[in-house]
């Protein structure tokens, strides 16, 4: 039976385990007078049986494909005749595939030798076998499983505390299973840096003024001497977000204070909803907003000014990345802000403070940490932004501080990295997890920094 | 003559609020029957008032919370605030240094005079009302500052100090007269937040009258503290009623009896009596004031 066929029939008996499991609990509560002298209401116990129905098949059931495929490959391989077995890894996937195309009937079997029609009939045999031991061991596991919980339901066992502790467990599964797939990618990403780093020094990337990721694919071509200094793009990357910065800091919290501290309640249910608007905006739309309308304008103000501007400009990204964040900013500080006491407000009124002193002297400092913590989380999200950047500030590498050149990021060059058919082992593609490894570092650093800042302040006023 | 009179102001008076609130009213009316709209017994006017308060009437939106209250407050005099909960009496004490402006649907009607000038003057400035009248509330509020700024706070934003050593001295004197000096004077840079709450409310006084204000208004200043803090700050506004008028809201009658010089009594937004506090604790007039202290209801 195929795996998708087997969940179905798993859940319809662990519902079996569970209605029996209920019925058995009653039907032992009932000589006892009623179910106030079980230990647990009924929905415990079956609910315990249940688990037991179904945990251990599933486990089971995942443990076997997860294994499964690497075992029949090994068997098969391993059964070649000692004139075909692989010396090296590429080969063996050469022949596996082979196999494997006989088997599937992609491939004649007139053109590869006896001995791999051989192997892949085995490897047909193999598969079906492994599919049906497969099912009748979940559905013994499971069956057997459900069967003594069932068994084990008596007026004494206190199945609410075993449910509660398996439920406890199978959260913190869940848990774990996020935190593992963090440190999953955050390892695959520090192994490719460091293949990297075996081709490019790392002196050279850290500190190396100019990017320009190309490798030579014959050893004779021209131009084939790529340069992997990321300064260029670290320096984009700072500059967009800190022009980003200078618009969305001033405006968010500005927005911030009127709508917690002037509005109307009605003016605030208005205009609250409108300015998070600006958050569900996709971005590829401020992308070409920011492309077509913004670079445009600021290049003709600056031909107006007599400046020299190019026509994608880290100016036009920045302004349009920084009203991208403005909904940011001024959502958090706005939440910081209202949860300053209004005794604090009461007291500082009824002493003559206007309310803008006020404002600025009691409000503003006492929300600082929390409005610094949503400031940091802001910054993080400017630097990780891409398309905004990819559609109007270029992709050329220039290392400047001139707002109006074209400038790229991080983000961006992983993107054009990695699009398109690549070599997955050369330094133009590990570059890209390199790339990768710096702008978390970076975020991290910087989600750290804003934990501490708001941890270390927050219990100020309470 | 008396119950005649009565009978007919209270007519007229439930004519007025029925159309008010008809369903809280059916709610009240046992009580409601013995007050007169707008009256009060006792002595509610003095010749030198401070504040001089004429018809008060307050509206939470549609709900009228002040009835109708006529009162001076004398200069340099204790005055306490007493009454069951939701009896108004802090919704009235908040008007007079305007603290119920920042509430939209509250509004405020009558005259409301301080030393004959009117506080609801649409021209009138409320940030030198509330200079001239300091309050101080229920819950501690001290600001998440040092010791020292908290106190300075008001100075500075009134521009009280030309120098650091004027500043100081403001402090000082405020924090002596708090009777916080000694306790303080050698952490003035710790957070204020850090302190007890007896102590942190002593600090909300200091805060207060280190602006000079005429009036403290007090909203239940001790509820929150332990009985060793109240019998502080009780000190405290005995030795401030030299210098300033007090105006006092308490949920406690005892505290009611030992600081104040006259006693006012609320129930449901009319000002019932107010005398002389001996009086009201020995010999009240009004039987609602009567049930009251020997506590019968509230």
């Amino acid at each position: 039976m195929q795996p998708a066929n087997l969940l179905p029939l798993i859940v319809v008996l662990v519902i079996i385990a569970f209605v029996l499991g209920y019925a058995r609990s009653r039907a032992l509560a009932a000589p006892l007078g009623g179910i106030k002298h079980l230990k647990s209401l009924p929905f415990y116990y079956a609910a315990r049986a249940a688990m037991w129905c179904g945990l251990p098949a599933l486990l089971v059931l995942a443990c076997w494909l997860g294994f499964e495929g690497k075992v029949i490959q090994t068997l098969v391989v391993g059964s070649l005749p000692a004139e075909l077995q692989p010396d090296s890894a590429g080969k063996a996937s050469l022949v596996l595939s082979q196999i494997t195309n006989v088997a599937s009937g992609a491939l004649s079997a007139d053109f590869v030798p006896p001995a791999i029609v051989e192997a892949s009939t085995r490897l047909t045999n193999l598969q079906q076998s492994s599919q049906l031991m497969m099912t009748l061991l979940v559905v013994c596991i499971a069956v057997l499983g459900g069967f003594l919980a069932w068994l084990r339901i008596a007026p004494h066992v206190n199945a609410r505390v075993k449910f509660e502790t398996t439920l406890r467990r199978i959260f913190f599964a869940c848990a774990g299973l996020a935190i593992l797939t963090t440190v999953g990618i955050v390892f695959s990403v520090i192994f490719e840096t460091v293949r990297f780093f075996g081709k490019v020094p790392m002196t050279e990337f850290l500190f190396g003024t100019s990017w320009s990721p190309q490798t030579a694919i014959r050893a004779d071509q021209v131009g084939s001497e790529g340069a992997f200094g990321m300064i260029p793009l670290f320096v984009g990357t700072l500059l967009i977000s800190a022009i980003a910065m200078v618009v969305a800091v001033p405006v968010g919290l500005m927005s911030a204070i009127y709508l917690a501290e002037y509005a109307s309640p009605r003016m605030r249910g208005i205009v609250k909803p409108l300015l998070e608007m600006l958050a569900g905006v996709p971005t590829v739309v401020y992308g070409f907003f920011a492309a077509l309308t913004v670079a445009p304008f600021i290049s003709g103000l600056a031909a107006a000014l007599g400046l020299q501007a190019s026509a994608e400009s880290a100016l036009a990204a920045g302004l349009v990345m920084g009203v991208m964040i403005i909904p940011f900013v001024s959502s958090l500080s706005d939440d910081v802000i209202n949860a300053v006491p209004q005794s604090l407000r009461d007291g500082s009124l009824a002493l003559g403070a206007t309310q803008s002193e006020t404002v600025k002297k009691v409000i503003f400092p006492a929300a600082l940490p929390g409005i610094m913590g949503g400031i940091l989380l802001a910054v993080s999200r400017a630097i990780g932004e891409t398309m905004i950047v990819v559609m109007a500030a270029g992709l050329a590498a220039n290392l400047t501080a001139n707002p109006l050149d074209s400038v790229t990021t991080v983000t961006v060059q992983i993107v054009t990295l990695l699009v398109g058919d690549q070599e997955f082992d050369s330094a133009k593609t590990l570059a890209a997890f390199a790339l990768g490894m710096l702008l978390f570092i970076v975020t991290l650093a910087l989600n750290i920094l804003a934990l501490h800042v708001v941890r270390k302040y927050r219990e100020q006023y309470d | 003559m008396s119950t005649l009179n009565t009978s007919i102001t209270t007519d007229t008076a439930q004519r007025e609020t029925t159309t008010q609130d008809a369903v809280s009213m059916a709610k009240e009316k046992p009580a409601e029957a013995a007050i007169e709209y707008g009256k009060t017994v006792g002595t509610p006017f003095a010749d030198d008032a401070k504040f001089c308060l004429r018809d008060v009437e307050v509206f939470y939106g549609d709900t009228q919370a002040i009835k109708g209250i006529s009162l001076d407050i004398a200069r340099n005099e204790v005055i306490a605030f007493i009454g069951p909960s939701g009896c108004g009496k802090s919704t009235f004490l908040r008007c007079l240094n305007r603290m119920n402006d920042s509430i939209d649907i509250c509004r405020v009607k009558g005259r409301l005079e301080l030393d004959g000038q009117d506080l609801y003057d649409p021209k009138r400035d409320v940030v030198e009302l509330r200079a001239r009248v300091g309050m101080v509330f229920q819950k501690p509020n001290p600001f998440p500052k040092s010791i020292y700024d908290n106190v300075a706070y008001g100075p500075r934003i009134h521009g009280l100090a030309n120098r650091k050593s004027e500043l100081d001295d403001i402090v000082e004197d405020s924090l002596r007269k708090a009777g916080l000096w000694n306790e303080v004077k050698d952490r003035l840079d710790a957070p204020a937040t850090g302190m007890s709450g007896g102590q942190q409310q002593r600090l909300c006084i200091a805060r207060t009258i280190a602006v000079s204000p005429e009036v403290v208004l007090m909203d239940e200043p001790c509820s929150a503290l332990d009985p060793i803090a109240t019998a502080k700050v009780e000190e405290l506004i005995a030795e401030l009623s030299q210098s300033y008028t007090i105006i006092i809201v308490t949920h406690s009658m005892q505290q009611a009896a030992r600081v104040s010089h006259r006693t006012a009594y609320f129930h449901l937004g009319h000002l019932v009596e107010v005398n002389d506090t001996d009086k009201v604790f020995t010999a009240p007039e009004h039987e609602l004031t009567e049930s009251y202290i020997t506590g019968r209801f509230g």
